[in-house]
């Protein structure tokens, strides 16, 4: 009987159970949120790349976002905040076979990171950085972060936000990344592909998910999660191939979304064998 | 592929010889970022490092520097960065990511005056109880201090040693007059030298732990890409290395990585006694400053002043128990650093007012001569 009651409650099998730390599960982010999404997009891309499975890393800084390495069943390191890229240069510099994901928040990314990804992108250092943007620092609260709209209120900017948000693919892109997407969490399906072709690609690729974060940033923006899905659907416009330049997140005008970088251009380590290690044999 | 180890007799600078020990120590990655009066091992390491199949990179600053250096380690090659003052306070964060995630690396400190920007070219030893304590939390530290270009490079080698056994980030502290003056280094053959590797993990991977301690208290250490799976975290962790947020598991993780530096203190801790046997008087002093002391002994001597140096090759952990038992039998401790009494604090402390103990000291920009310990030792005389 008690076998029979503890088979009953067994959880069923999830077709990602394998890419999950099921001991670590449930995770900590709240009801609406849409990281988890985009961290199984993420797994699934994982899955579906083919990669050798141990050749694959996962890199976070802090936030909530950044808790995605803690729960992922691969070689996964959680970092200072703002600093996965760099840690994730060094692992990857280390053993060039591994395959090097960074998956982070906006503000981990951008404001106390900003300068590293810049300079990975420069660099076209060979690596996949995942950023959810969910506007706002989440996991203290709801801060304005360097990704809040203008006039938002969070817990820093009662008043409304004085400042104006960053493009994130632009900077990417005129960084030198060599591949640049942005989706939201409604589009799991693009965000898998975009992840697994930036995987299987050669280059700093950098894909941007945009996540609603009804428990602190939509609460104070009068947004519920529900609100921020239908503005996912109603006022966003796919266009493949948009210049970075041309896509500021703006409801008014249309959120654009779509694949707007794939360039071929050599890495950092094809570039350090050949200029810094061949001329060894002169 | 050239040689990593460049058997020989060089004139060669502080900066020099610390990149050639670490070569021969087996490092193979080097983050760096420009700063004086560091600078010379990165343009070291920029040369050799290719020739010998490793990798430098410079990075866009001092915080990513020290990053990549963990990461670099956890793909299980040996890693090193250097720096001075403004830079190693830069560093800080990523150390105490190091030491709580039990990451072998090497960290070099070219001090030089400070606080802030300071004396950019010139020498002091201001930043030892940065070097303690610099990085938030409580944890333990191993720091080297040589004293001449020969003991940089066999320190470095060391350096990397405690490293890779006791798993955790080591700090070399040299200074501006090391690391600039040249003098005869001697790099001994291959089979002179000897190098030490972090234990690896044995048995089911399905088992492993990532932070069970082995029998010195030092957990086995895998690399990404061989297929443990591991997860490391600067939250404070299990044994597993999960996230555990709570007053145990802090009390277990802050004993573990404390107790592999306190019960390994013979292991660790190296000093270099001059003439103490008969010493009424003792000179307490380290690195550039140990020269200095190591004269003004020679001088006083021949004035019939019975004094002697205790020269520390390890700052941190410091040398307790040999100050306690010199305290039993020697009338007066003189500490002699470039710094305003750093080191001194804990000469005082390990002394507990059994004899008393006094500084000569200087803020930075020249070294202390010897004349002006000599001259305090007569005083006390």
């Amino acid at each position: 009987m008690a076998d029979k009651l503890r088979a009953a409650k067994k959880q069923p099998d999830h077709p990602l159970d394998d890419l999950l730390r099921r001991d670590r599960i449930p995770h900590i982010w709240c009801p609406g949120c849409g990281i988890g999404t985009a961290f199984s997009s993420c797994l699934n891309a994982i899955k579906s790349s083919g990669l050798e499975r141990k050749n694959v890393v996962m890199v976070s800084g802090i936030g909530c976002s950044g808790r995605a390495a803690g729960y992922v069943n691969l070689d996964s390191f959680h970092t200072t905040h703002g600093r996965a890229i760099p840690f994730a240069t060094g692992l990857k510099l280390g053993n060039p076979d591994l395959n090097v994901i960074v998956f982070s928040g906006d503000g981990d990314l951008f404001a106390i990171g900003g300068n590293h990804l810049i300079h990975a992108a420069r660099r076209n250092m060979d690596m996949t950085v995942i950023c959810v943007n969910n506007l706002n620092y989440g996991m203290t609260g709801g801060q304005v972060a360097a990704t809040t709209p203008n006039m938002a209120k969070t817990t820093t900017t009662p008043r409304g936000n004085p400042e104006t948000p960053f493009n994130l693919p632009h900077i990417a892109y005129a960084a030198g990344a060599t591949f640049v997407a942005r989706w939201t969490i409604l589009n799991t399906r693009e965000i898998t592909k975009s992840i697994e072709e930036a995987l299987l690609k050669k280059g700093f690729s950098f894909i941007e998910v945009l996540s609603p974060c009804p428990i602190n940033y939509g609460r104070r923006n009068k947004e519920s999660s529900q609100d921020t899905l239908k503005l996912y659907q109603e006022k966003t416009i796919i266009k493949n191939g948009a210049h970075p330049s041309e896509i500021d997140i703006d409801p008014e005008k249309g959120i654009i979304l779509g694949k707007f970088v794939d360039l071929q251009q050599p890495t950092y380590i094809e570039k350090y064998d050949k200029i810094c290690r061949s001329l060894m044999n002169h | 592929m050239e040689k990593a180890i460049l058997t020989g007799k060089y004139y060669m600078t502080g900066d020099v010889a610390c990149a050639e020990g670490a070569l021969a120590a087996g490092c193979r990655f080097f983050g760096g970022y420009p700063i004086t009066p560091a600078t010379e091992i990165a343009e070291r390491m920029a040369v050799r490092l290719p020739e010998v199949g490793g990798t430098f990179i410079q990075m866009e600053d001092e915080i990513a520097a020290m990053a990549t250096v963990l990461g670099a380690s956890w793909a299980g090659v040996k890693s090193m960065t250097a720096t001075s003052g403004p830079g190693f306070s830069l560093m800080m964060e990523n150390i105490g990511l190091g030491i709580c995630t039990e990451t072998p690396c090497v960290v070099v400190n070219v001090q030089r005056g400070g606080p802030s920007t300071g004396l950019p070219t010139q020498s002091a030893q201001g930043d030892m109880m940065q070097a303690r304590w610099g990085s938030h939390g409580h944890y333990e530290i191993i720091a080297l201090a040589p004293s001449s270009p020969q003991e940089i490079f066999y320190q470095t080698i060391t350096a990397f040693n405690l490293s890779e056994t006791y798993r955790l980030p080591v700090l070399i502290m040299s200074d501006e007059i090391i690391g600039h003056m040249s003098e005869r280094v001697v790099i001994p053959d291959k089979k002179d030298i000897k190098t030490l590797c972090r234990p690896k993990p044995k048995g089911r991977k399905d088992r492993f732990k990532l932070y069970e301690p082995g029998p010195n208290g030092v957990a086995a250490m895998p690399a990404a890409g061989e297929g443990y799976n591991v997860h490391v975290t600067g939250l404070t962790h299990d044994e597993k290395g999960y996230p555990i947020l709570t007053v145990e598991t802090q009390m277990e993780m802050i004993t573990r990585l404390t107790a592999k530096i306190s019960k390994n203190l013979n292991d660790i801790i190296q000093t270099e006694p001059y003439f103490l046997d008969d010493a009424e008087m003792v000179l307490i002093s380290y690195g550039v400053s140990a020269r200095t002391s190591l004269a003004a002994v020679d001088i006083a001597r021949k004035q019939g002043i019975k004094v002697g140096l205790l020269r520390l090759i390890t700052v941190w952990p410091f040398p307790e128990e040999q100050i306690c038992e010199l305290a039993e039998r020697v009338k007066r401790f003189i500490t002699v650093e470039i710094n305003m009494g750093q080191i001194h604090r804990e000469v005082q402390r390990c002394v507990g007012g059994k004899a008393p103990v006094s500084l000569v000291g200087h803020p930075g920009g020249t070294i202390i001569p010897p004349d002006r310990v000599v001259e305090k030792l007569k005083e006390a005389f």
